[in-house]
């Protein structure tokens, strides 16, 4: 063993106005499985797809040696040609195909374009076997869950005589259950002699597989760890560089009276009518006060959001939204808008921007009122709001007409931000506001945050990530289950006590 | 806690607001690009059958002919346009044109309706039957989120099946009254009265000739001067404006070319029309509608709308856009354009027949997508699909000038659609 199967050299790769990886290395030895850890937004899965050839060589800077060959991919197809699997975060799945379609997809058995099912289908259910998944081949991708659909994948990836597997954030979407067997799966392979790399920011699940970690932050390598040096505190050190204190905004809370509260918000399903998402939630947010709003994913947290949010989700809601202490008609997103609640999504992609018109139209969306008279628009108004907005933001652009599908992942979080704040909102919902951006971007938006709360604002902050809601927040709600299992000041809470409330919160409400 | 170790926004920061003059320049030159090309192309189109046709395609007579015949496809394709940046497609535009047509026919000449057969109530009426198809399958669109693809297909069948109905199978109903003939074929009344350049040639039998001579049709030739003016000067007061605020993007010397180049077309064509029997009332139709359009994209805030919500329907209904309402508002808007081009259609032929406006779906669709709207919705310029309507027009007419067989005419215009296209994509895939 430990020869070297793959090694990643001086990798630098570019967009428009970000620097991404800036002479990344990685060496990752045969056999092993060898973990990829940083933040979002660190340049984990940048990375990944320069050595899947998601981008082409030509695209970025370094080298790329497999198995001693210098490598220069095209395409995935190349990669996968020569035996480089990559699972993505997204799962790549057809989900009206059955599982041996899905497994065989453009890699049929077949002669002269005839397929032979029978050999498709007993292929499969070998390689169902060797990941243990009890399933007929038959199924339809879209009636098995996210675990099963993730061990599909691996089988996929079998089926193409991987010689390096690797897997973005594989756990991200199971449960506690379904990611231990995932595991158990990848040490199984590591016995066979399968080599893997596992991106990750799940450090448990690192300190329990990995023989080696590279750090990776803000585009660069900071370290190689082997399995004897593998703590968690080390791993952090590593990947925040800095301590954690300086990575939140000060802020002087001055709250004031309820603002907004919620009364035994229920809600149902949009498709599955007998299957409650949201379970009788009751909160309540104060003039400048932050509040966040924690869970796995999965928790619901979304779900409750967009049902309030002119019943933008889920069907049969009930339940009571009184702001100042009157009852609140918020039945449609413009009667929201109009009572100064924005809302802001948490995939700015999908839900919150227009990625094909350029930031001045996005961010006068929801308050095209506030630009025009009688229905027509004031170009010099709409204009200097959307330049104010970009400077206070601090949108980095070359003009407000650049479009907002070729700005980073901080730019087009701050023009949804411009957006609900040109809204003028009394009232902030923020769904995962610094999902999948950098470090530097996390703070200002962070300190925008701190600022509409000194302003007088509500804000309800929904975050995945612990610390972020310990460092930006006053009062933290726990969600769980369509439930709300737990609540406590900012000041008395920790990633513990509140990863205490999800798992003994089954059934139990604050 | 300590602000000063904190990740301060700096980098980027500093080189925001000024000093960008040039860049910005370039890049409103590269963004318009795709509109000039379009004007360039068609210009460059012209030239070319106007060499072809031995200098046919530039005659008074032959321009007036061209706009009679082609207005029916611009003005269904500034419905198309809504419908296309919405992200839908209409297929029944054709159908219903034909249907209205028929409907119209009826009423004025066979059912004795009394006043209700009166040309300016039947259009009326017309056009309220057409909002009304409209409504009716933007009400399956935007409620029950019926692909429109499939809707307006049933309605391309039903409504050229009631079409033919109407008319009693193959046969065609007409003579059409002279009044209502007007709208296609008719001219604006010369209210200043002509002047005499050059008198016209008479010959020895003391008749004159036709078409010799010069004589202009005054009324033309002001509301031609005065919109040419009018373009002028809001071109320049806009200009003014944004500079005072310091947002102008174009250098100068590029506006007063495109100032220069555009009236100086505009006032060719004011002449050519003039020196023939002045305005086509259908072109005043048309230019008034474009116009309306025009403002209705770039300035209100429904245009805004319509184009937020083709480019991501779902950020717009979360930013209280009602995606659901403005849809069925796109599609009876397209309704009343159709029924539009279908009295224009009757009024030029001067019956209804049962292939009146068929496949012409195809064309208005055409129209847009050379135009340079996308497909996919979101994209896309009411002056694209005007000018993308008279690319297909002026080919039309110079080939069939040029006596090319209509089988070829086809192929042709196909090829210039999957060019341009072709041209798009390329474009965008460089940028």
């Amino acid at each position: 063993m430990a020869s070297t199967i793959l090694e990643m050299r001086d990798i630098t790769k570019t967009f428009p106005g970000v620097k991404a990886l800036s002479n990344v290395n990685l060496s990752v030895e045969e056999g092993e499985i060898h973990a990829i850890v940083g933040e979002n937004g660190a340049g984990k899965s940048t990375l990944m797809k320069v050595l899947s050839g998601v981008y082409p060589a030509g695209t970025y800077e370094g080298q790329i040696v497999f198995r001693g060959q210098e490598c220069h991919f095209k395409g995935i197809h190349d990669s996968e040609h020569i035996g480089i699997v990559i699972i993505h975060q997204e799962l790549a799945l057809v989900p009206m195909l059955s599982i041996a379609e899905n497994i065989f997809l453009g890699n049929e058995h077949a002669s002269y374009g005839v397929i032979d099912w029978n050999a498709n289908e007993t292929r499969t259910a070998t390689l169902l076997k060797k990941v243990g998944l009890k399933e007929d081949p038959k199924t339809l991708i879209t009636n098995i869950g996210v675990g099963k659909q993730q061990l599909v994948e691996i089988a996929k990836a079998l089926s193409k005589e991987v010689k390096l597997l690797i897997l973005d954030e594989p756990t991200a979407s199971l449960s506690e259950k379904d990611s231990q067997a995932l595991l158990d799966l990848l040490l199984e392979f590591k016995r066979q002699g399968m080599t893997s790399i596992l991106i990750s920011h799940k450090l448990n699940e690192v300190n329990r597989v990995a023989d080696k970690v590279t750090v990776i932050r803000d585009g660069r390598t900071i370290e190689t760890l082997p399995r004897k040096d593998i703590s968690e505190d080390r791993i952090i050190t590593s990947m925040v560089g800095r301590s954690l204190d300086d990575r939140y905004p000060p802020r002087e809370p001055q709250i004031g009276d309820v603002v907004l509260e919620v009364k035994n918000w229920s809600v149902y399903h949009p498709i599955h009518a007998e299957r409650q998402v949201i379970k009788n939630i009751s909160l309540n947010v104060r003039k400048g006060e932050v509040v966040g709003i924690a869970g796995l994913m999965g928790a619901g947290r979304t779900e409750f959001a967009m049902s309030l949010f002119g019943r933008s989700y889920g069907r049969r809601i009930s339940g009571e939204v009184l702001l100042r202490g009157k009852p609140l008609d918020l039945s449609t997103v413009s009667k929201a808008v109009e009572n100064r609640i924005a809302y802001v999504t948490e995939d700015r992609k999908t839900y919150g921007l227009n990625l094909i018109d350029h930031i001045k139209h996005n961010v006068t969306l929801a308050n095209l009122g506030g630009v025009s008279s009688h229905g027509v628009i004031d170009d010099m108004r709409e204009m200097s709001v959307a330049n104010d907005y970009r400077k206070k933001t601090n949108i980095r652009a070359s003009s407000v007409y650049q479009l907002t599908g070729n700005l980073s992942g901080g730019n087009q979080q701050k023009v949804v931000l411009s957006k609900w704040l040109f809204a003028d909102p009394e009232v902030l919902i923020l769904d995962e506001p610094t999902r999948g951006i950098d470090v530097g971007a996390k703070y200002e938006i962070y300190t925008i945050i701190a600022r509409l709360a000194a302003e007088g604002k509500a804000v309800i902050v929904i975050s995945s990530e612990m610390p972020e809601l310990l460092g930006i927040t006053d009062r933290i709600y726990v969600m769980n289950e369509g439930r709300i299992v737990g609540e406590m000041a900012a000041s008395d809470a920790s990633q513990e006590k509140i990863m205490r409330a999800i798992v003994r919160g089954e059934g139990k409400a604050s | 806690m300590s602000t000063d170790s904190a990740p301060a926004p700096q980098s980027g920061a500093a080189e925001d607001v000024k000093q960008q003059g040039p860049r910005i320049a370039v890049s409103a030159l590269t963004t318009n690009l795709r509109e000039y090309g379009l004007i360039i192309a068609l210009i460059v189109i012209m030239l070319f059958f106007q060499y072809t046709t031995s200098g046919t395609l530039f005659k008074p007579v032959n321009l007036s002919n061209l706009v009679q015949q082609n207005s029916f496809i611009i003005v269904m394709a500034l419905g198309m346009l809504l419908v296309i940046v919405s992200g839908y497609i209409d297929l029944s535009v054709g159908s219903v044109a034909g249907f209205i047509g028929a409907l119209a026919a009826m009423m004025m000449v066979i059912w004795p309706l009394g006043i209700f057969s009166n040309p300016l109530v039947v259009s009326i009426i017309c056009l309220i039957v057409g909002a009304l198809i409209g409504a009716a399958q933007g009400y399956w669109i935007a409620y029950h989120k019926i692909p429109s693809f499939i809707v307006t297909l049933a309605g391309m069948l039903i409504f050229r099946g009631i079409c033919q109905a109407l008319l009693g199978g193959g046969s065609s109903v007409g003579p059409l009254p002279d009044s209502f003939k007007a709208l296609s074929s008719g001219f604006i009344p010369d209210v200043i009265g002509p002047l005499t350049l050059i008198p016209p040639t008479v010959n020895a039998a003391g008749k004159t000739i036709l078409g010799s001579g010069l004589t202009l049709h005054m009324t033309t030739i002001v509301l031609g001067l005065v919109a040419v003016l009018a373009y002028a000067y809001f071109g320049f007061r806009t200009r003014r404006k944004r500079e005072q605020h310091g947002y102008e993007a174009e250098p100068f010397v590029l506006f007063v070319i495109k100032t220069l180049v555009g009236s100086a077309l505009a006032l060719f064509l004011v002449f050519q029309f003039a020196s023939y029997r002045g305005l086509p009332v259908v072109l005043l139709v048309m230019g008034v509608l474009i116009s309306l359009f025009v403002f209705v994209t770039k300035r209100m805030t429904i245009g805004r709308r319509i184009y937020a919500m083709g480019g991501n329907a779902k950020a717009a209904q979360l930013s209280g856009i009602n995606t659901e309402r403005l849809t069925l508002w796109v599609f009876i808007n397209m309704g009343v354009l159709s029924a539009l081009g279908g009295l224009i259609i009757a009024a030029r032929l001067g019956q209804a027949v049962p292939a009146a406006g068929l496949g012409s779906e195809l064309d208005v669709i055409a129209a847009v997508f050379i135009g340079g709207a996308s497909a996919m919705g979101g994209v896309g310029q009411v002056i694209g699909a005007v000018v993308g309507g008279f690319i297909m027009g002026v080919m039309n007419n110079g080939m069939s000038i040029m006596g090319v067989n209509v089988d070829w005419q086809q192929v042709v215009k196909g090829l210039v659609l999957l060019g341009a296209v072709i041209f798009d994509v390329y474009n965008k895939n460089k940028a």
